[in-house]
């Protein structure tokens, strides 16, 4: 067992406080376009509290966590061949709202299969399973903020909302960061799908500005000549202030 | 002309949507393909402490248990302490104790649990000590951006009247939406703890 901390300042000091989120840029939480969303919304204000340790600290993430072939669901669930789809790799860098990067923080991915089907015990709908997809992976980002996954497109599938429904293609994203208050999930979508604009729980966003920023362009420059296309996709946490400490008296 | 702030925007949250296990928790999809999963064991056999089970059902508006709910817990040690280098806290670190859980309820009956330990008081702001609790967070399909909230423990009266956090809420009421009711079954100590996304009983959620 070990002991950390200052020996010399025994009062609790707190790193800065991250920015006060801008509900703006969020959905609310009560959408009636997204019709599940009507009755597990809540309907009373939400408590504003001021960041305590127990905010300001979350889960850490290590190598230890994730195995060699996480980040590539090409592979990470072949049985007796490779996917089927389209090849792609996702990428981008995980940024604070001062545009640093974020690193060591876990990104955790979850799709559809190029027939637009989830391997999920509750997914009934009626497009084939794929033997060799397991539809998920993870990674760490590097020390500036950069991710990547290789992965295949999934595809576009019913649900039910509207009678006729589609969601567009997209790939689900969850993010840590080094605090329980950047936690955050979300959805990439990708350039040029005619799904985008009239999907329901695209537009629960109000911003059209933050819609814009979750759909991902083609960026060929990424892209493998002969193998994979690549899509890029920023993504940016909250940001924080910072107080001084005695190794970094610049404070930010 | 002034200059622009220029300050990014965060990105905008999206619904977890049915399938989050997926992604999160892939044994609970049907399948299993990491060699490492997270759970929702957050104390190991060795961790320093209380050991305590948490249990309970989130209910939606109609009072319907919410059977594809995925939630996350954060604590501290038994002394207190959070396992993250910004806890500059005089205090011991238990090296057997991350502090983090993942969680799913029962596709069938909507049940969660947490095996964890009950965690010591942590510092609050302006020198005020908190009460022991558990940060939460809570996603499902229809949840547009993830709510959180804390668990409180019903044997921690007197740290529990004390609670900066508590103190905020100004319905008396709501209080006792955040406090877990402790009991014991077979040898164990449980407690009890629902969470309302909606309604009269509605759990107090936190802007942070």
């Amino acid at each position: 067992m070990k002991t950390t901390g200052n020996n010399i300042d025994r009062r609790v000091r707190y790193a800065g406080e991250y920015f006060q989120r801008d509900r703006a840029m969020h959905p609310p939480a009560y959408t009636p376009i997204y019709k599940t969303s009507v009755t597990r919304s809540p309907q009373k204000a939400l408590l504003s509290i001021e960041q305590s340790l127990s905010e300001l600290t979350g889960p850490m993430f290590n190598h230890n966590d994730i195995g060699p072939l996480d980040h590539d669901m090409i592979l990470n669930y072949a049985q007796d061949g490779e996917p089927i789809g389209q090849r792609i790799i996702v990428h981008g860098r995980v940024m604070d709202e001062t545009g640093r990067g974020v690193p060591n923080t876990l990104v955790e991915a979850w799709q559809a299969n190029a027939g637009g089907r989830y391997r999920h015990k509750k997914d009934t709908y009626l497009a084939p399973i794929d033997p060799n997809f397991g539809g998920c992976g993870r990674c760490l980002t590097d020390e500036d903020g950069y991710y990547f996954f290789r992965t295949i497109k999934p595809g576009p599938y019913p649900w039910r909302n509207y009678i006729n429904s589609w969601r567009p293609a997209h790939i689900h994203l969850s993010i840590f960061g080094p605090s329980f208050t950047q936690r955050l999930i979300t959805q990439m979508y990708f350039e040029g799908d005619p799904l985008i604009d009239i999907c329901p729980i695209v537009n629960t966003i109000p911003d059209k500005d933050a819609i814009r920023r979750l759909i991902a362009p083609l960026d060929l420059n990424a892209s493998i000549p002969l193998d994979c296309r690549a899509y890029k996709f920023d993504i940016v946490v909250r940001g924080r202030r910072s107080t001084l400490f005695e190794n970094r008296l610049e404070g930010n | 002309m002034t200059q622009p702030l220029d300050y990014l925007k965060e990105t905008a949250s999206q619904t977890a949507g049915p399938y989050v296990h997926i992604g999160l928790a892939p044994a609970m999809a049907g399948f299993h393909i990491f060699e490492k999963n997270f759970t929702n064991v957050v104390a190991g056999p060795n961790t320093r402490g209380e050991h305590i089970v948490i249990e309970g059902r989130v209910f939606d508006g109609t009072g319907t248990p919410v059977r594809d709910v995925l939630l996350e817990s954060w604590q501290a040690s038994a002394d207190g302490k959070y396992n993250h280098p910004e806890d500059f806290q005089q205090k011991p670190v238990d090296d057997d104790f991350r502090g983090w859980g993942r969680i799913c309820s029962d596709f069938e009956t909507g049940v969660y649990t947490i095996q964890t330990i009950k965690p010591g008081p942590v510092p609050g702001r302006n020198g005020k000590v908190q009460a022991p609790h558990i940060s939460l967070w809570i996603v499902a399909r229809g949840i547009n951006i993830g709510l959180q909230t804390r668990l409180y423990f019903s044997d921690e009266a007197a740290a529990n009247a004390a609670d900066p956090v508590l103190n905020l809420i100004e319905q008396e009421e709501r209080r006792k939406t955040l406090i877990a009711q402790r009991a014991e079954r077979d040898g164990k100590v449980v407690y009890s703890f629902d969470i309302h996304l909606q309604g009269d009983d509605e759990t107090v959620f936190f802007d942070v």
